[in-house]
């Protein structure tokens, strides 16, 4: 008999009982929370006279509409203080632990979670933000959910949901030197389409991902949701044992160890699909269109309409009309006008020192804004400390507080007209980056990076950020 | 409140991959209710920068205002914000019907009692070219039955049988349903080493 993957031994676990519309009744051990989709959902307990079941595993922290440059309250946006007061007045009545911007703690929800220790093997976590599933890094089955279910997981510490399907996405071999997770990640988004894993829960596996730092765990695993997979996992084993030991929230550290091992997939799991991908194979990918699975590799050219799929072409039409480039063209060598380093995807502090790695010496050309925006304090404290911030000024990028900035520019953070972005994100979404006809070219820190020195798009191989 | 069907006259809002960021562009998310959010449904698609309309079938008057929402695959892809279903339920969408949607999106939904259900590929080019030449056709979407009408035509829909059976029977407002398994929810969590 086939053995069984984590999220079935996960999901067991945190399986209240069948709910008579046939979706699962699931406890949520650990629910983080932030000032944009909470505020509604503390306002409709009020409403029902409810209160919050399970304060103690609830979390909240600021992150999409903090400034990052004038971090002084009250904020000059009435609109975001306002947000974040009623953060603040939710967490205290209720009794939940907020990591504001005082606690030194304060950061992109995907990365304080980890960071503390919040997050571990074998836990369910929720969050109202798709890219939650960057949690699934430890072993955990982490879902992004909207506002309604944030409610009910604040009321009942649980959500109804249908358990998903999971395929192993199987990467043997190891990644070539310049090629990281976020390659990897845009490589399968790619090859599988952005709704190629819709009903799915995808288990990363192999070689190249057991071989992975946790922070990479996290790039991989944080995209997940832009191929449609609302969950993404790799199993625990030392790598993130070792990583999580001592974090403040890290009580047990023989208990997490011992959770995270009965819950790692069988080695004869079964799989509802498995796809398997060559990480040599893989070049340093860049986005050209409208969404993640607009992407070639950076010495690539952008594709025919007529080599797509048929069912593909209309939305590459647009998005050909929408970012200005024509079928044929060349990925590398278009100029950028904005390089933006940070998010939930890759604002850690290994992302930093990979693209310090880069600019070390050297200049940003002329005409260039470049931000670096740290995922956390404790990143940006960490990244101090190692004078990381020091070869990002001197380079000439601007060495900001955390948030997420400029992933989806909430904040003073913002392209302006049709400008051109490199940008370290998940989303390359018609508009996403604050103008209505703002660009972006999804890319990892080496890469955008790169592109900041040389003001245009480069092979990290080849140039080593040479323009 | 039970959710049986939806009857009303259609909008065409033709393409793929339209994502959550496009529904409701995020600088409109600056907000700690969701009212009003209506007025910036589709803020980006209607307007260009300089304030003009883009036509776009949410302005039409020949759509504007009708309740269901035709689209095409992988509908309201992209961040889980339910601002974005908010949004076209605060502008008066009750239903939508598309090739395929995105998993959160579709779970937002249905949390909201708003039908979405899909075609296949076929009929969604057919549905939409019917309420494009004739927009004050009324479609009849009976979640019951599963199936979207037309006057002389029938397709079938699906969605996830747990949607269905959600919008059938009043639980898709699911506070009250999961409160009631409290004790089940205390036992679970006390099996958990480190809920303890």
């Amino acid at each position: 008999m086939a053995g069984k993957n984590l999220l079935e031994k996960v999901w067991e676990r945190h399986k209240v009982r069948t709910l008579p519309s046939g979706q699962d009744q699931l406890l949520i051990g650990l629910h983080l929370i932030h000032e944009v989709t909470s505020p509604q959902a503390f306002g409709m307990l009020e409403e029902r006279g409810l209160s919050v079941a399970y304060p103690h595993r609830t979390f909240a922290t600021a992150d999409h509409i903090v400034p990052t440059e004038d971090v002084s309250r009250p904020y000059a946006d009435p609109l975001a203080e306002k947000m974040l007061v009623a953060l603040e007045e939710n967490t205290k009545k209720h009794g939940i632990s907020f990591f504001g911007t005082e606690s030194g703690k304060q950061g992109v929800v995907h990365v304080v979670g980890p960071e503390q220790g919040l997050t571990q093997p074998g836990m369910t976590i929720a969050c109202g933000d798709s890219h939650t599933a960057t949690h699934g890094a430890f072993g955990a089955i982490a879902f992004g959910v909207g506002t309604s279910q944030v409610r009910d997981i604040l009321a009942t510490g649980t959500m109804a949901i249908a358990k998903p399907k999971v395929r192993r996405i199987l990467v043997k071999g190891q990644l070539n030197e310049g090629v990281g997770a976020k390659d990897l990640i845009l490589a399968i988004i790619g090859r599988l389409g952005v709704n190629g894993g819709l009903g799915y829960a995808y288990e990363y596996a192999g070689e190249a991902i057991e071989a992975m730092s946790m922070e990479e765990r996290m790039t991989l695993c944080n995209m997940s949701i832009e191929g449609g997979a609302r969950v993404g996992y790799v199993n625990p084993d030392e790598t993130t044992y070792s990583w999580l030991a001592g974090r403040p929230y890290v009580k047990d550290d023989a208990a997490m160890r011992a959770f995270g091992d009965e819950v790692r997939s069988d080695a004869n799991a079964f799989y509802d699909d498995e796809v398997v991908f060559q990480a040599e194979d893989i070049a340093p990918m860049v986005t050209w269109g409208i969404n993640p699975g607009h992407v070639v590799p950076v010495d690539g050219q952008l594709p025919s309409l007529e080599s797509l799929p048929e069912e593909e072409r209309s939305t590459a039409e647009r998005a050909y009309e929408y970012m200005g480039f024509a079928p044929g063209e060349s990925m590398a060598g278009k100029d950028v006008d904005v390089v933006f380093i940070g998010s939930c995807t890759n604002g850690r502090l290994s992302d930093f020192r990979e693209a310090a790695a880069v600019i070390q010496g050297k200049k940003v050309a002329p005409g260039i804004k470049a931000l670096a925006v740290p995922g956390s304090q404790e990143v940006a404290k960490a990244a101090e400390s190692e004078g990381l911030d020091e070869i990002f000024r001197k380079a000439g990028f601007q060495w900001r507080h955390a948030g997420c900035s400029m992933c989806l520019a909430m904040n003073p953070d913002k392209l302006e007209g049709r400008q051109l972005s490199a940008s370290t994100s998940n989303r390359n979404f018609i508009g996403r980056q604050g103008s209505p006809v703002g660009r972006t070219l999804l890319m990892s820190p080496r890469m955008a990076a790169a592109a900041a020195i040389a003001g245009k798009v480069v092979d990290i191989r080849q140039t080593g950020g040479e323009a | 409140m039970n959710v049986t069907g939806i009857k009303g006259a259609a909008i065409p809002v033709r393409g793929n991959d339209i994502d959550t960021d496009r529904i409701i562009p995020a600088r409109f998310m600056k907000c700690v209710t969701f009212a009003g959010l209506g007025a910036y449904a589709f803020h980006d698609e209607r307007q260009n920068t300089d304030g003009s309309s883009k036509k776009h079938p949410f302005d039409d008057a020949r759509w504007a205002g009708h309740p269901v929402l035709v689209s095409n695959a992988n509908f309201g892809c992209g961040s889980s914000r339910e601002h974005a279903p908010q949004a076209l339920k605060d502008y008066g969408v009750k239903a939508v019907v598309a090739e395929s949607f995105a998993e959160i999106f579709a779970g937002n939904c249905c949390s909201l009692g708003i039908p979405a259900v899909t075609l296949s590929s076929e009929d969604i080019q057919d549905l939409l070219t019917v309420i494009e030449e004739n927009p004050q056709t009324e479609v009849n979407i009976d979640v019951d039955a599963m199936t979207v009408k037309l006057e002389g035509k029938e397709w079938k829909a699906t969605m996830p049988s747990s949607h269905r059976n959600a919008l059938l029977d009043g639980s898709w407002d699911s506070t009250g349903v999961l409160l009631e398994g409290k004790e089940n929810v205390a036992a679970t969590a006390a099996q958990l080493p480190y809920m303890k």
